[in-house]
This record gives C-alpha cells, structure tokens and sequence, in this order.
C-alpha cells in the first residue's frame, strides 16, 4: 500500500520560481507550477509565451537560470534527458527512419539493457495499446502522420515513465485527425493513469483534453484552473482575451469593488450597468467589462438596457452571430443560438442589450 | 512515396530529349574530345604496342617494383581516406549545428583552402616538415629531440599533406549529411534513455552513412590519382602510381607501359565506385523503404 502511494506522487512535477533568459528576454519570468500525479495539464499560450521553454526544462533540454524541478519530489533540474526516465512526443514526427516501426519502439527498452525476447513482446503489447499491431514490420515512411505519432506514443510509452510530455503532437495533423487523436490520448491517458504535460497554443485542444489548463503569456504564468474555471472566471484580462471569444468594452467603476463584487460601470459612450470585479476596482477608476458573445440578452423594449444597432446577422446552422455597434462607435458580437425560439433581429434594427451582472467581468486597467 | 519525375524539369515544364541532349552537348564533346579519345588512344596502346596483347598488363602486375607503388598508393589512400574521416566528422558536426557567423567562418576555413592552389598548400607542409621548419624548430626548442627529426619525404607526412589538401571533399558531404538530421532526433534518443555515446552509435552514425560512404569515396579515389603532393612530400621513395605513370612518360617515354598503368588504375576505380555506389543505393533503400 506504501509503494503505491509513493509510485502515485512519483508522477507529480513541482515547478518553483523557473526563469529562463535568453540574452535580454525573459523566455520564462518565474513561474511556479504543481502538477499532480496523473493528470492531464495543459501549458498553453501564444507563442514566445514561455510554454515550450518550460516543456524542455521539464525534459532536460533547457537548464533554468533560476529555480527547480522536482519529480516526484526528487529535483531533477540538473539531470541530463536521458537519465530522467519521462516519456515526450515531439512536434514533428521523430521516429527514427532507419528502424522499422517495431525496432522504433523497443529502442528504448534497449537503451535499458533488456533482453531481445522481453523487448519485442513489450514493444507488440505498445503497438496494441495504440491500435497499429499490424504495422511493426513497417518502415515509419510508409504510415501515415496520425499513425506516426500513435507509434511515438507507444515508443514513449512502453519503458513505463511516469510522465508523458507532449510538445504540441498534433499540430501537423489536419482538423478531423486532430479531434480523433485528442480523444484517443485522453482515453490513453487515463486507461494508464500516466501524468501527461500537453503544450499547446490551441485553445480548443487544451479546453478538450486537460484536466487543467496553465496559460502563460510573456513568460508568466496567468491563470492556473479547470477548463470550465478559465472560461467562467478568467482572472486576467489576458485570459478572458485567449480563452473563448470575447467582447471588450470600457468604462469607469462608479464605486470600488474586491474581486467577486458586484460593480457598476459607466460605460465610455453612455449607460450604466451592474458587473462584476474580476480584479480590485478603484471608485473612478478604469475598467475593461469582458462579455461572451452568448451571454448578452436581446432585451424586450422598454427594459433598462444599453441600445445598439445590428449591423450584420451572420447565419451559422448551431447560432446566429449579430454584429452590434453601441455607442461610442462601441462593436460588440453577440450569438443567439438556434432552436431555443429566441428572436433573431435583423440588419438595421435596433436593439437594447443586457446581461446579467455575473457574466461582465470588469478588469481593472492599469493607469 | 512520391514518384521520380520521368524528365527534368525547369519551370515546371519538361524537356524533350532532344532538348536534354542540346542542353547538355558542350559538355559531353569537350569530355569526350579532351578525356575520352586521349584515354581510349592510350588505353588502345597498351594493348596494341608493341604487340598485340597483355605483355604491357603483365609487366606491371608481375615486377615487384611496381607492384610495390601499387600496393603503397593503396595504403597512402586508405589512411588518408581514415585521417580525413577522423578529422572532417567532427567538424562537419559543429557546421551543421552552427547559424551564422560561426557556419560562415568554418565554411570559409573549409573551403578558402578548396580555392587555394594545391601547389601552395603542398609548399606550406614542406615549410613546416623541413629539416629546419617550423615543427623541427619548435621541437628542439621544447629539448623534445636533438638534431632534426627526418618529417619531409616520409610516408607520414604524405598522409598528413594529401589528408589536409583532400579534406573539403570529406567535409562537404558529411556536412551536408549530418545537416539533415533534424535535432529532433537525437533529441528524441536521449529522451528514450540513450547515453550522448548510445545517440551517436544508434542514431546519429546510421543516419549520416550516406555521407559517410560517399566522401570517403571521394577522398579515396581522389587519393588514388593524387600526383602533386605525394610528389613533392614523398620524394622518390614515397612514389605512388601516378607519379610512376608520369615518370613513364615524361621520362621514359614508355607511353604503352604508361597506359597500363593507368588501366589498371581505371579499372580499379571503377570497380570500387560501383560497389560503393551499391551500398550507398542499399543504405537509401533500408533507410526510406
């Protein structure tokens, strides 16, 4: 029962106060990260956001400038890759295109000095893992790119590590592939209940597949969290701008506010509506309402509202995207979804807009 | 697996035949006027002259003289083939990990000698191999000797001079072999548990033996005909095959026995080059079947 628990917390990575300068720029600007034993996380940002950075000081490529990586509370920081025992899934395909798909995936378990027989019968029971038990006497050029990241896989994972690295795997696959694949890994991942950090700069992906996503951008850590938390409750600005569509608008906080607070603010171009903190607010101070474009209400005349007039009605089966400019030469986009009997305006009408106070997050702005 | 294209193409257009042949004819009659007939009216001469027959054939590979240049050009091209191999690896390596101005300067070291006449390279080692050359001076100022260590006209220094004035041709191959290794995979080895030894043995060396193979070929069969250096760093006692086949015909004016010798170095060549080429074509095939 011990052993079990210590081979649990032996998949788990901390990550304390990384930085990684390349000359004047702050790849990585202190970023400080858990990562438990088993779960699925997501690094996910922009490029030049620090995520690959991160990936390969996890994998052994990159030497920090300051801070530590501990691996199942060992610290790892200074150990070259290949004493590290984690498992990765490069960007591009990298089976080695002078082995057959077979000898790909016991390379490693003969990096490992086990015998040809125990290698060989490992190396089937991975291919079966990833569903291609016919291919092992093929050449990696003869399969196709979905099937050539399934072997990475099982290469990465037939000797056991205890963490799976993925650096943006699916990215050279096209659109229908990388859904089926996404769904495949996930499954993967939990059938063998491996810790797996997944960097990606799409949003989607990191949504679908993580149990928690870290979004980074210019190095920083913004937002650590459930999918559902980053979308609900994004803490930056940043984040509310990444994760999902969203409108931005600006106005002035009439009272101040602690984070969760209902606030009301004066939008620029006139009205005054009920949101809600997502940072301290300052009584006058600026602040940037996010809106989800399927969390504003056309309302019935003669509400309280903020008027706007639709622009364009873009037509898409699931929803209806309006295009709304408000005062202020204020654009906003909103969606009304298909089926729920709810009234579509057209092009030039007008409109009164609402939300309720939960769905604005006013975010403070820096003076 | 993408088909060959049937024909060349520029612009995206073919060319017909006969404008393949057009396009390459200046070439092919200067070959065939400067190199072919020469060779084919040598060749013919040491077959026919002074009798029909052998006789030139036999004289060569039967007296041990001769034999003996044979047998040492060999020798000199197979050490000087492993000497360039050893030295031009790891150099090739750093150029195809290297961007810009560091590629640009080991570029310009590979390849400002390539432009230099061998004659003035072939000096340059005679300067520093001399009785009272640099080396010598340096050892005996090191009190490492005590009169002047005999370095010129040494089947050494031969090695060393053509290993140095043959290296671009190592290098170049090698380098362009090693380039297209994306980083990625040694990566990807070292991630699976292999040592930085274990990547380079099971990675790094199967998939650079194309260049390998193909610059060592070079620098052997370069080597085999190579007449400047080993005669000036050899002297008479260093003397490979083509320094034999000159003094024939310059001195002796033996031009039937000369032939001989020459096609017996064809024929050698051309024997080794098709069962390199083999290997090569072998390598591809294992490596992207």
């Amino acid at each position: 029962m011990r052993k079990l628990e210590a081979d649990r917390s032996a998949g788990s990575i901390t990550i304390e106060g990384l930085v990684k300068r390349f000359g004047t720029v702050h790849a990585v600007d202190g970023v400080s990260l858990d990562i438990r034993a088993g779960e699925f996380l997501a690094l996910l940002g922009p490029s030049g956001s620090g995520k690959t950075t991160i990936l390969m000081a996890i994998a052994g490529f990159e030497y920090p400038d300051e801070g530590r990586i501990l691996l199942g509370g060992e610290d790892i920081t200074w150990l070259p890759p290949n004493r590290r025992n984690l498992g990765m899934v490069f960007q591009r395909y990298t089976l080695f295109p002078h082995m057959s798909v077979l000898e790909n995936i016991a390379f490693p378990l003969k990096m490992r000095g086990i015998g040809r027989a125990e290698r060989e019968e490992r190396a089937h029971a991975a291919l079966r893992t990833v569903r291609l038990e016919q291919m092992g006497g093929r050449q990696p050029a003869q399969l196709s790119g979905g099937q050539q990241q399934r072997v990475a896989i099982a290469r990465a994972i037939v000797y056991r590590p205890r963490v799976l690295l993925m650096d943006e795997p699916l990215s050279a696959l096209d659109k229908n592939l990388r859904e089926e694949m996404q769904i495949e890994i996930k499954h993967l991942q939990r059938e063998i209940g491996i810790t797996v950090v997944f960097v990606t700069h799409d949003q989607t992906e990191a949504l679908t597949m993580a149990d928690r996503v870290a979004v980074l951008d210019h190095g920083r850590l913004q937002q650590l969290g459930a999918p559902r938390e980053l979308y609900e409750a994004p803490q930056t600005e940043f984040v509310a701008g990444f994760i999902g569509e969203t409108n931005f608008w600006s106005g002035t906080a009439a009272a101040a506010a602690a984070p969760g607070q209902p606030v009301g603010v004066r939008l620029d171009g006139g009205g005054l509506m009920e949101a809600t903190a997502a940072s301290p607010v300052a009584a006058g101070g600026r602040v940037r309402l996010a809106l989800r474009p399927e969390r504003l209400r056309i309302l019935p005349a003669g509400e309280g509202g903020v008027p706007a007039r639709v622009t364009e009605a873009i037509y898409a089966g699931n929803a209806t995207t309006l295009m709304l400019e408000a005062s202020g030469s204020q654009t906003l986009r909103l969606r009304i979804p298909a089926g729920a009997g709810l009234p579509e305006p057209a092009a030039g009408d007008s409109v009164t807009l609402g939300w309720h106070a939960g769905d604005a997050r006013a975010f403070a702005v820096a003076p | 697996m993408s088909r060959r294209p049937p024909r060349f193409l520029l612009g995206g257009r073919r060319f017909s035949p006969a404008a393949s042949l057009a396009l390459a004819a200046p070439f092919l009659l200067l070959l065939a006027v400067v190199f072919l007939l020469p060779l084919a009216t040598l060749l013919h001469e040491s077959l026919f002259v002074p009798a029909p027959g052998v006789e030139n054939y036999a004289h060569a590979l039967q007296e041990p003289v001769y034999l003996r240049v044979m047998l040492r050009t060999l020798r000199i091209a197979f050490f000087v083939t492993l000497l360039a191999l050893l030295l031009a690896w790891p150099l090739a390596w750093v150029m195809s990990r290297s961007r810009g101005l560091g590629l640009a300067l080991l570029g310009a070291a590979v390849l400002l000698p390539l432009w230099t006449s061998v004659l003035v390279r072939t000096y340059a080692w005679m300067v520093l191999l001399q009785r009272n050359g640099v080396i010598n001076q340096i050892l005996a100022q090191l009190g490492l000797i005590d009169q002047p260590a005999r370095l010129l006209y040494t089947e050494g220094a031969v090695v060393l001079a053509m290993a140095h004035v043959l290296l671009p041709f190592m290098v170049l191959p090698l380098y362009s072999a090693l380039k297209g290794i994306p980083e990625d995979y040694p990566r990807a080895a070292q991630m699976l548990g292999a040592s930085p030894w274990a990547t380079f043995r099971e990675v790094i060396w199967p998939l650079c033996l194309p260049g390998v193979t193909s610059g060592c070929l070079m620098v052997f069969l370069l080597a085999l005909g190579f007449f400047v250096t080993p005669a000036l760093i050899g002297g008479p006692q260093q003397m490979m095959i083509a320094t034999l086949v000159s003094q024939q015909v310059r001195e002796l004016l033996d031009w039937p026995f000369a032939g001989a010798l020459v096609g017996i170095l064809l024929a050698f060549v051309l024997v080794l080059t098709l069962i390199f080429r083999r290997a090569v074509r072998l390598d591809r095939f294992v490596g992207q079947a």
